[in-house]
């Protein structure tokens, strides 16, 4: 099947920076997808280029098997874009908007969608409201609305959750959940690392412009340990190489460990004691992709 | 196709909604060129036989609002755009470079056309006149239109602030056109300055769409349309090359 999304060697130069330095990437039709990475680590360069806003110096993209620059209108027309700032378009109300994004897409009579989009995404009171009118979090649905209205199968949100309150974000990811369940592709760019490990089935990460880790979110979870075991300590203490080998990180003044198996604990606590550590405190738990972010980001 | 038709209709939409500012404003400060200059040199000026100065002030007070707000239609709208953000709605959908154009100019046209037509009938309880060749009249407003649109297509893609679109509205469009004939004949001018009219495109605008009210000009009307129609071709292809390249539109 054709892929949703494919990237072969994009690079980007903005002057001294390099934006993105060699990306490779294939997104199979009908997968939750998502990129994350720091600030200016390449994501929006590379949706801007896959969406034609942006033009990399090398490399090829399509969408739906569509060159985007070679076949650009069938590509555009196959992707939906809500994009990072909060823009909009002072002059026209929320429905006003959408049939005019309707029309941009050649689409003439599209007013039961609308109403749909419109519906789900809680607003239809304000569908005759300008669009000055609107909350913060309000004009955030406005432009998911927009990039909903042609009906595009592959649909990429970059943060779209910035700055909408935790009701409102829920019905949105219940909308958004639907539309993959329907059969659309998402890509989605987010800070909010939990709703990625919650959403996505395949994650990629990014960092100064390239892929430095890119699998299934349950593989990534694993990729440093199974477990965690988080120790608060009285007063900090040399460890010996082995043992400092399985710290993970510094949270709090405490150290937390990774291990694959529970009778590893037992060890652990053992060397912490020897190298004369007084145990304050301790938890057991999952690592989550934030501690899985970090710690690739680290080691890149 | 209609992605185009739609952008055209929403760069329509967009000065209508706020006519007050895009058309009626500059209708009314035309005519208040018109009242004062006419009531202050009506019996000392008469720049063409048989015509009197009032007369020969409303051709060129109606082509100067045409080509005044067929430029700032473009220009404004596309720095609102980038400078808000929202141009990346009229970017991300399938819409061609050339149909981008087509639909900023003729949008910069129609907005032209209309103040141009508001401020001849404002006018008319003024002044009275017979229109010689109405088709000076329309193919001068159209590529005049044109020309002020395209180039507010360039400077709203160029301008990375308002200050600089002022620069160069105050600075390029606003004296070519004031030293375009629109207040007096050229004749009256020095040799020199006469020559130098002759290197401002706007002049053959203003002069063969005088030409279109009384039949009489500076010069050829046929020059003026050549003129005009050059310079038209020259910026239609630079905003068009701009706009293929993406430049300050796609990064």
């Amino acid at each position: 099947m054709t892929p949703a999304i494919r990237i072969a060697g994009v690079t980007k130069r903005f002057r001294s920076l390099q934006a993105l330095a060699g990306v490779d990437l294939e997104v199979a039709q009908g997968e939750f997808f998502g990129l994350l990475g720091p600030n200016g680590a390449g994501k929006t360069t590379l949706i801007s280029s896959l969406s034609g806003l942006a033009r990399p110096d090398s490399g090829t993209l399509e969408v739906m098997g569509h060159d985007v620059v070679r076949d650009y209108r069938a590509a555009r027309m196959s992707l939906g874009v809500v994009p990072q700032e909060l823009v909009f378009d002072p002059f026209f109300s929320v429905r006003e908007m959408l049939v005019l994004q309707s029309g941009y897409f050649g689409l003439k009579k599209n007013d039961d969608w609308i109403d749909e989009i419109l519906h789900h995404l809680d607003l239809t009171p304000k569908a005759n409201a300008n669009m000055r009118m609107l909350s913060g979090g309000m004009k955030r649905r406005a432009l998911v609305a927009q990039a909903l209205v042609h009906r595009p199968p592959v649909i990429v949100l970059d943060e779209p959750t910035a700055g909408v309150d935790v009701e409102l974000r829920q019905g949105l990811w219940a909308f958004i959940r639907k539309l993959n369940q329907d059969g659309h592709t998402i890509v989605l760019t987010t800070h909010y690392l939990e709703e990625a490990e919650t959403l996505c089935g395949r994650i990629a990460m990014l960092k100064a412009g390239r892929i430095v880790a890119l699998d299934t979110t349950a593989n990534l979870l694993q990729r440093f340990a199974s477990h965690l075991l988080q120790v608060k300590l009285a007063a900090p203490v040399a460890l010996p190489p082995l043992l400092a080998a399985r710290v993970l990180r510094e949270v709090d003044g405490g150290l937390e460990f990774g291990f694959e198996h529970f009778d590893d604990v037992a060890d652990i606590l053992a060397g912490v004691r020897a190298a004369g550590g007084s145990i304050v405190d301790m938890a057991l738990g999952k690592p989550d992709m934030e501690q899985v972010f970090v710690g690739i980001m680290n080691q890149n | 196709m209609e992605g185009f038709k739609t952008l055209l209709y929403k760069e329509c939409l967009r000065f209508w909604k706020v006519g007050f500012q895009t058309v009626l404003s500059p209708v009314l400060t035309a005519v208040l060129y018109l009242l004062i200059f006419g009531h202050v040199l009506e019996d000392h000026v008469q720049p063409f036989p048989g015509v009197n100065y009032t007369a020969f002030l409303v051709p060129g007070l109606v082509m100067m609002t045409v080509l005044q707000n067929a430029f700032a239609n473009s220009s404004s709208s596309l720095i609102q755009s980038k400078i808000t953000g929202n141009i990346v709605f009229v970017l991300l959908p399938p819409i061609s470079y050339r149909e981008f154009y087509a639909a900023y100019v003729i949008a910069a046209v129609l907005r032209g056309a209309m103040c141009g037509a508001g401020v001849l009938l404002a006018a008319l309880p003024f002044v009275s006149f017979d229109i010689a060749q109405p088709g000076w009249i329309v193919a001068f407003t159209l590529i005049g239109g044109a020309f002020l649109g395209s180039l507010g297509v360039i400077a709203g893609i160029w301008a990375d602030k308002f200050d600089q679109l002022a620069a160069f509205q105050n600075f390029l469009i606003m004296p070519l056109t004031m030293l375009s004939g629109v207040f007096y004949s050229i004749h009256s001018l020095p040799a020199f300055w006469q020559g130098v009219s002759h290197f401002n495109p706007f002049f053959f605008m203003i002069d063969g769409f005088r030409y279109g009210f009384f039949g009489v000009s500076d010069v050829s009307p046929w020059t003026s349309i050549g003129v005009v129609l050059t310079c038209f071709v020259v910026l239609a292809v630079v905003t068009l090359q701009m706009l293929a390249r993406g430049y300050k539109l796609r990064a």
